[in-house]
């Protein structure tokens, strides 16, 4: 019997420990996620020491039910996935060290994938993939614009000089009173106002397609510690409203920006901030009355978040290129793409 | 019984294969920290100058903590998914009982391992031998060191210290008791092939997803969290989705 196309991947970069059978790069045969969302409530965010403690005592029980659900063993499998960064040391870690004894213990290959190019690939659950290709990657560390000329070659064309966007949520939903991570519930609020703040829409009209967002953050704090020293009360629709707007402006923006000077196939739109509903309209209408020739794919809600199987669908991708790790591979936490800083605009004239 | 042993819980990193009380291989290094990089290429390494398949272990042993939490964090992960995956016993032993062990069980004194935790703190236990068996006097501990050296003062009886005294003890140390004699650096790095010798004796774990290493202290998050919130009933903060 010809052996099935099988990847047992591992993700563990920051508070979601999973595990992921996937075959052929686009099934998802099981998908364990356990998060540590509850626990970090605790302390307003992510703590480090924290999260590399749950991943560890979770490891184990993840990849027993994923290969379970799965209904798989090990002889299936042709290779096993991790993501080895960017993300926190220590939780990286865990994941790394745990796919390097399972790939050991039974003579598979070991496939290296960044946690980027994971979140991307969420999106081929959709649909197949086109080259030339153009991804906007929005999470909670992460906030770039991603040119593919074909598979496997990622440029980063695009990126945030200080806060990620899901960053930048967070921190004003702790002024508001929202625990992390915030961006669902402002995204709600969001949808219940209109914006009557108009907070800076930061680096908009500059010519490149770099991101900021901590201005926003600081306008957006200033304007209620303000009125709270007024003794005013603002409405918490309206600000979200007005906050989502800004961002939501600035990301659209620069992404039309970057479709008219790359002209590609598909826009890829992936990572925990593509589950904002906001921007996933907003993208959906600027395409269409921009760049109609321009198909869009969305992560799936479902897979937005961290999980195993982008990055078994991602593995696949890297498997089939011949993408190796040693037994020595180990965590990068600062792990990213190369950066392009060439400007196909500037080149031409 | 083919033991492979394990131990990166501080800077030093051992790993040895052991059959039947014999030490087969071993290796240990004691440079650099960087534990994720070379403890699986040397475990890899042993493997195959004493041709063991994965297949043929029987056991792994591995040096639980307490220690550098992300080093035993790599030991002990190391161990549970390679008796996980391989569906093979695991048995844990006190990072710092494995240094006691480096001690002849010909003496009498009482012998105590120690970490440097920072601080000013160690983290120490306090271990003789017995019928050439270890056991535990006092169970591991995350202490000051001056504290420790209160505790040892009154068992009143002579100490072998065992464990790196790096400059920020020293400074700790303000009145020594005269039974308490600090070993040579020597006797401070773990042997694995004793680790394996301990491990063999003790019951393998039933529960290998319920493994996890010694730290001897919750974080600083949790301390501060608990201490705000006393009557926060216990539960777990862990959900699958």
């Amino acid at each position: 019997m010809a052996k099935k196309n099988l990847i047992l991947a591992f993700e563990s970069s920051c508070d979601e420990t999973s595990v992921a059978v996937i075959e052929d790069g686009q099934k998802i045969l099981s998908n364990i996620v356990a998060t540590q969302i509850l626990s970090h409530q605790r302390f307003g965010g992510v703590v480090p020491e924290v999260a590399s403690r749950h991943h560890i005592e979770q490891i184990t029980k993840c990849i027993d039910k994923a290969l379970n659900e799965a209904a798989v063993d090990y002889d299936d499998l042709s290779a096993v996935a991790v993501t080895y960064g960017p993300g926190l040391v220590g939780s990286l870690l865990v994941g790394v060290t745990a796919a390097k004894m399972v790939a050991w213990a039974h003579q598979l290959p070991l496939v290296p994938v960044n946690h980027m190019a994971g979140h991307l690939y969420a999106a081929r659950f959709e649909n197949q993939f086109a080259y030339p290709q153009l991804a906007l990657l929005v999470s909670g560390g992460h906030t770039e614009l991603v040119y593919m000329a074909s598979e496997h070659e990622y440029e980063i064309i695009g990126e945030t000089r200080d806060d990620a966007a899901g960053e930048a949520y967070d921190k004003i939903g702790r002024v508001l009173g929202v625990n992390y991570p915030a961006g669902k519930t402002i995204d709600e609020w969001a949808a219940k106002g209109s914006d009557t703040f108009h907070f800076p829409r930061a680096m908009e009209k500059e010519d490149n397609y770099d991101f900021s967002f901590s201005g926003l953050k600081s306008a957006f704090i200033n304007t209620v510690h303000n009125a709270n020293q007024r003794g005013q009360k603002l409405d918490k629709y309206d600000l979200a409203a007005s906050f989502q707007q800004s961002v939501v402006d600035v990301l659209a923006e620069k992404t039309m920006r970057a479709l008219s000077d790359y002209p590609v196939k598909q826009l890829i739109l992936a990572g925990g901030v593509a589950a904002n509903h906001g921007l996933r309209k907003r993208l959906e209408r600027d395409l269409k009355e921009q760049h109609p020739e321009v198909e869009l794919l969305m992560a799936p809600l479902k897979l937005c978040g961290d999980n195993a199987a982008m990055i078994g669908a991602a593995g696949w991708v890297n498997y089939l290129h011949g993408d190796r790790a040693g037994w020595d591979l180990n965590a990068v936490p600062g792990l990213s793409f190369a950066r392009s800083n060439a400007n196909p605009d500037l080149a031409i004239k | 019984m083919k033991i492979l042993a394990i131990d990166t819980s501080n800077h030093p990193m051992s790993v040895a294969l052991v059959e039947d009380d014999q030490l087969l291989a071993t290796t240990t290094l004691n440079m650099v920290r960087n534990h994720s990089i070379f403890l699986l290429p040397v475990i890899d390494d042993l493997f195959q100058k004493v041709q063991w398949q994965p297949q043929d272990l029987d056991r792994v042993v591995v040096a639980q903590g307490p220690g550098s939490y992300t080093g035993i964090r790599i030991a002990v992960t190391t161990a549970k998914v390679l008796a996980d995956t391989l569906d093979i016993e695991l048995t844990g032993v006190s990072s710092l009982k494995t240094v006691a062990a480096n001690l002849p069980s010909a003496t009498d004194a009482l012998i105590v391992p120690f970490f440097d935790a920072r601080r000013g703190n160690v983290f120490a236990g306090v271990y003789r031998w017995q019928d050439d068996q270890l056991v535990s006097v006092l169970p591991d501990q995350h202490l000051s060191m001056q504290a420790l050296l209160d505790q040892l003062a009154k068992l009143e009886k002579p100490v072998l210290m065992a464990g790196e005294l790096t400059d920020r003890l020293q400074k700790q140390l303000k009145t020594v008791p005269e039974q308490l004699k600090f070993l040579p650096a020597a006797f401070s790095i773990p042997s694995t092939y004793q680790l394996a010798l301990l491990g063999e004796k003790a019951a393998p774990v039933k529960n290998i997803d319920a493994f996890v290493p010694q730290y001897l202290r919750i974080t600083e998050a949790e301390a501060v969290w608990h201490h705000q919130h006393p009557d926060a009933p216990q539960q777990d903060y862990v959900r699958e989705v």
